[in-house]
C-alpha cells in the first residue's frame, strides 16, 4: 500500500505574485491573491468542520464520558479509571473479546486464502470474464442485514438447508446458535460470503500489475505452476494483501450486524450465554440496553486499542510473507 | 514500451501464452465460485414467492412458486414493520448522504491534489489516519447525546449527518484527480483569469465525472446498509429499511416468506444499480485498488 501523497510536482513555483503586476488575466491583483491563498482552505473545510464535529468531538467525549460514572441525564461522577479497571476484570467483556478475535480468525484467514484462490482463476484467459467478475461481487451488493436473515435462515435447526444437507452424509441436525463453535462457523461463513469476492477482485487488479515477462521468463526455466504462484505471485501481491488484511481487521473487529441479526432479539446478548457476543455489542448492551454510558465509553476506547493492535500485529505478520525469497 | 509490444506483436508462440489459458481446474473453480455466490440470492428470491408450507418442505423448493402477490400484501399490512416508511426513508437519506460526500468529496479532492496550500500534507495524512477510526462504535456515546441534546433522536437527520464524514471519499478523488487532470489544464484555465472555484466547475468537475460515478455508487451501496447507527438512533416507527427488517425478524421471524420477500425487497434497488452499472464499479474498484 504504497500512498500517494504527494501533491503535483511543482510545475507552478509557489504562491505566485501576481499582486504587483496586471498579470493575472485582468482580475484586481489583491483577490486574485486572495483567492490563490484562501481558497484551498475554504475547498476542504466542510470536510475538516463534519470532521470535527462527528469524529474528533465524539473521540474525545468518549474519553472524557468513560472516566465517569456517566448516566444519560443522570448522574456523572468523575471516577478517574475505574470503569477500565472493572472492564479488564469483567468477564462478560473477555468473552466478547474472545469471540471477536475467534470469529475474526475463523472468517479472514480463509476468507484471503480462497479470495487469492479466486483472483488467481479469474486472471486466466476466459470466455466471459466481465460476468464472473461481476459474479464474485454480487454478494458484495447484498445488504448485511439481508445476508444474516438468509444465512440464519439456511443454518436452521429443524427446516435448514444446511442440516439437510448434512443429513445427507448421516449428521445429525446441529443447533447452530448453541454452541460456541457452532455459531462462530456460521457467522464467519456469513462474513465470508459477503467479502471474499470483493477482496479477489481486488487482489486480482493488483495481480494484472505484475509483468507477465516474469512468468514466461520462468516457466522457460522450467518453475512448476504452483511455484510460480508462491514465488512471483504472492511476493508482487504483498502490499495489496496488507491492505485487504487492513481492510478486514478493522471490519472483523468491529463486527455488529451478522451476530445481532443472527440472534433475532436484538437485545445484543450474542445467543444465551453470550457465546457470539461481540464487543460491538457488548459496548451498545452497555450504554442502551443498561444505560451505563461511561463503561460503554471505556469499552470502546479498549475496542479501539485493540484494533490498534491488531492491525501492527497483522502488518509486520504480512509484511514477512514471501519476504524471504 | 512500444518497442516491446511490437516485438511481442507478430511472435506469439501458442506454447508461450498458453499458460494464461484457463485449464479445467480453472473453470471448476470460477463455476463453483459463481453458484455459491448467487444461490443464497436466488434462495431469498425463490422463498420470497412461496408458502410458510412450502418453505420448510423437504427437500427445499428450488423454483419460484406463485405467491408473491400476497407475500408483498402481507408485508404491507404488517403495521409494526413500517416497512414502506423504511424504504423511503433508506432512499431518503442515502441519496443526501451520496450527494454530499460526493460534494464535499470533489471539493477537498480537487484542492489536495492540484492547488498548493500549507498543511495539504499533514491535512491528506489526517485524514487516511482517520480512516483507521472505527468511528460508528468509538462514538456511540457521544454521538448520542449529542442528538438528545440537539432533540434530534428519531429523526433522519441525525442518521445522515455522522454519515457525511468520509474519509475515503476525500482520498479517493484525491487520487483520481492527480491522475485524471493534467496540471497543465488548470494553468492555461488560471492564466486565462478563472478563479479557483471556476476551475472548479469548469475543468474539474467534468473531468472528475467517471470516478464520480463509482465513488456515488460505493457510497449509495455503504449508507443503504448502514445497521447499527439507525438502530440506536431511530424509533421503531420511523426506521430505514434494515432496522425495518431487524423488526420483522424479531416480531414475526416464524413468518420466514414474508420475511424473505421484505429482505429481497430492500436488496432489489441495489440490485438495479448493480445491474445498470455493474461494470463501471468492477473498474472502478480495480483502479482504485492498484492506486491505493
Amino acid at each position: 500500500m504504497t500512498l500517494h501523497v504527494e501533491t503535483p510536482a511543482p510545475a507552478r513555483p509557489g504562491p505566485r505574485r501576481p499582486s504587483g503586476h496586471r498579470g493575472s488575466g485582468g482580475r484586481g491583483g489583491g483577490l486574485a491573491r486572495f483567492d490563490l491563498r484562501a481558497t484551498p482552505y475554504f475547498l476542504v473545510s466542510p470536510y475538516f468542520l463534519l470532521f470535527a464535529v462527528f469524529g474528533v468531538f465524539p473521540l474525545g467525549y468518549t474519553l472524557w464520558v468513560s472516566l465517569h460514572d456517566w448516566e444519560l441525564a443522570g448522574d456523572k461522577t468523575f471516577i478517574g479509571i475505574d470503569n477500565y479497571v472493572s472492564l479488564i476484570t469483567d468477564e462478560a467483556f473477555w468473552n466478547a473479546v474472545i469471540n471477536t478475535l475467534g470469529m475474526f480468525v475463523m472468517s479472514t484467514v480463509p476468507q484471503l486464502v480462497l479470495a487469492l484462490i479466486l483472483a488467481n482463476a479469474l486472471n486466466k484467459r476466459i470466455r466471459g470474464r466481465l460476468f464472473f467478475r461481476l459474479g464474485v461481487l454480487l454478494p458484495l451488493i447484498t445488504s448485511v442485514v439481508a445476508v444474516a436473515v438468509v444465512f440464519t435462515q439456511l443454518y436452521g435447526r429443524d427446516y435448514g438447508m444446511i442440516n439437510w444437507f448434512l443429513g445427507l452424509f448421516g449428521v445429525d441436525a446441529i443447533n447452530w446458535q448453541n454452541e460456541k463453535w457452532s455459531s462462530w462457523i456460521a457467522i464467519s461463513t456469513m462474513i465470508d460470503w459477503r467479502w471474499t469476492g470483493y477482496n479477489a477482485i481486488i487482489l486480482l487488479a493488483a495481480m494484472q500489475t505484475i509483468p507477465k515477462d516474469l512468468y514466461e521468463a520462468a516457466a522457460i526455466d522450467g518453475a512448476t505452476a504452483r511455484r510460480q504462484f508462491w514465488q512471483i505471485t504472492i511476493p508482487m501481491l504483498r502490499p495489496t494483501i496488507i491492505f485487504t488484511v487492513f481492510i478486514s481487521t478493522i471490519g472483523g473487529l468491529t463486527l455488529f450486524t451478522e451476530p445481532v441479526m443472527f440472534d433475532g432479539n436484538p437485545t445484543m446478548a450474542g445467543g444465551a450465554t453470550g457465546q457470539y457476543q461481540t464487543v460491538a455489542m457488548f459496548i451498545v448492551k452497555e450504554a442502551f440496553r443498561d444505560f451505563d454510558f461511561g463503561y460503554a465509553a471505556a469499552a470502546a476506547w479498549l475496542l479501539f486499542a485493540l484494533i490498534l493492535i491488531g492491525t501492527l500485529i497483522n502488518y509486520s505478520f504480512t509484511r514477512r510473507i514471501g519476504g524471504s525469497k | 514500451m512500444t518497442a516491446i509490444q511490437t516485438r511481442r506483436r507478430p511472435a506469439q508462440p501458442e506454447a508461450r501464452n498458453r499458460i494464461w489459458d484457463a485449464g479445467p481446474l480453472t473453470k471448476v473453480v470460477l463455476a463453483l465460485a459463481l453458484v455459491l455466490s448467487a444461490f443464497p440470492i436466488y434462495y431469498m428470491f425463490i422463498m420470497a414467492t412461496r408458502t410458510n408450507e412450502e418453505a420448510i418442505d423437504v427437500p427445499p423448493p428450488m423454483l419460484p412458486g406463485g405467491h408473491l402477490g400476497e407475500n408483498v400484501e402481507r408485508l404491507l399490512a404488517t403495521e409494526d414493520a413500517y416497512f414502506l416508511t423504511g424504504l423511503v426513508n433508506s432512499a431518503i437519506v442515502s441519496v443526501v448522504v451520496t450527494l454530499s460526500v460526493v460534494l464535499i468529496s470533489t471539493l477537498a479532492g480537487f484542492a489536495f491534489a492540484k492547488l498548493r496550500f500549507r498543511g495539504s500534507k499533514i491535512l491528506l495524512g489526517l485524514i487516511l489516519v482517520t480512516m483507521m477510526v472505527p468511528l460508528q462504535q468509538m462514538g456511540v456515546v457521544p454521538l448520542y447525546e449529542l442528538m438528545v441534546t440537539l432533540g434530534w433522536t428519531g429523526q433522519l437527520k441525525a442518521v445522515i449527518l455522522p454519515f457525511l464524514v468520509n474519509g475515503f471519499g476525500v482520498f479517493m478523488m484525491t487520487q483520481y484527480a492527480t491522475q485524471a487532470v493534467p496540471d497543465e489544464l488548470v494553468e492555461a484555465a488560471r492564466v486565462d483569469g478563472a478563479s479557483t472555484m471556476r476551475i472548479y466547475a469548469n475543468v474539474i468537475l467534468p473531468a472528475l465525472r467517471p470516478g464520480m460515478a463509482v465513488l456515488a455508487l460505493l457510497v449509495f451501496m455503504q449508507t443503504w446498509n448502514e445497521f447499527m447507527w439507525p438502530l440506536i438512533v431511530l424509533n421503531p416507527d420511523n426506521p430505514v429499511v434494515q432496522t425495518s427488517i431487524a423488526a420483522l425478524n424479531q416480531a414475526h421471524g416464524t413468518d420466514y416468506v414474508m420475511l424473505f420477500t421484505g429482505t429481497a425487497a430492500s436488496v432489489l434497488p441495489l440490485f438495479i444499480v448493480f445491474v445498470a452499472f455493474g461494470r463501471q464499479i468492477v473498474g472502478g474498484l480495480m483502479e482504485g485498488a492498484v492506486k491505493a
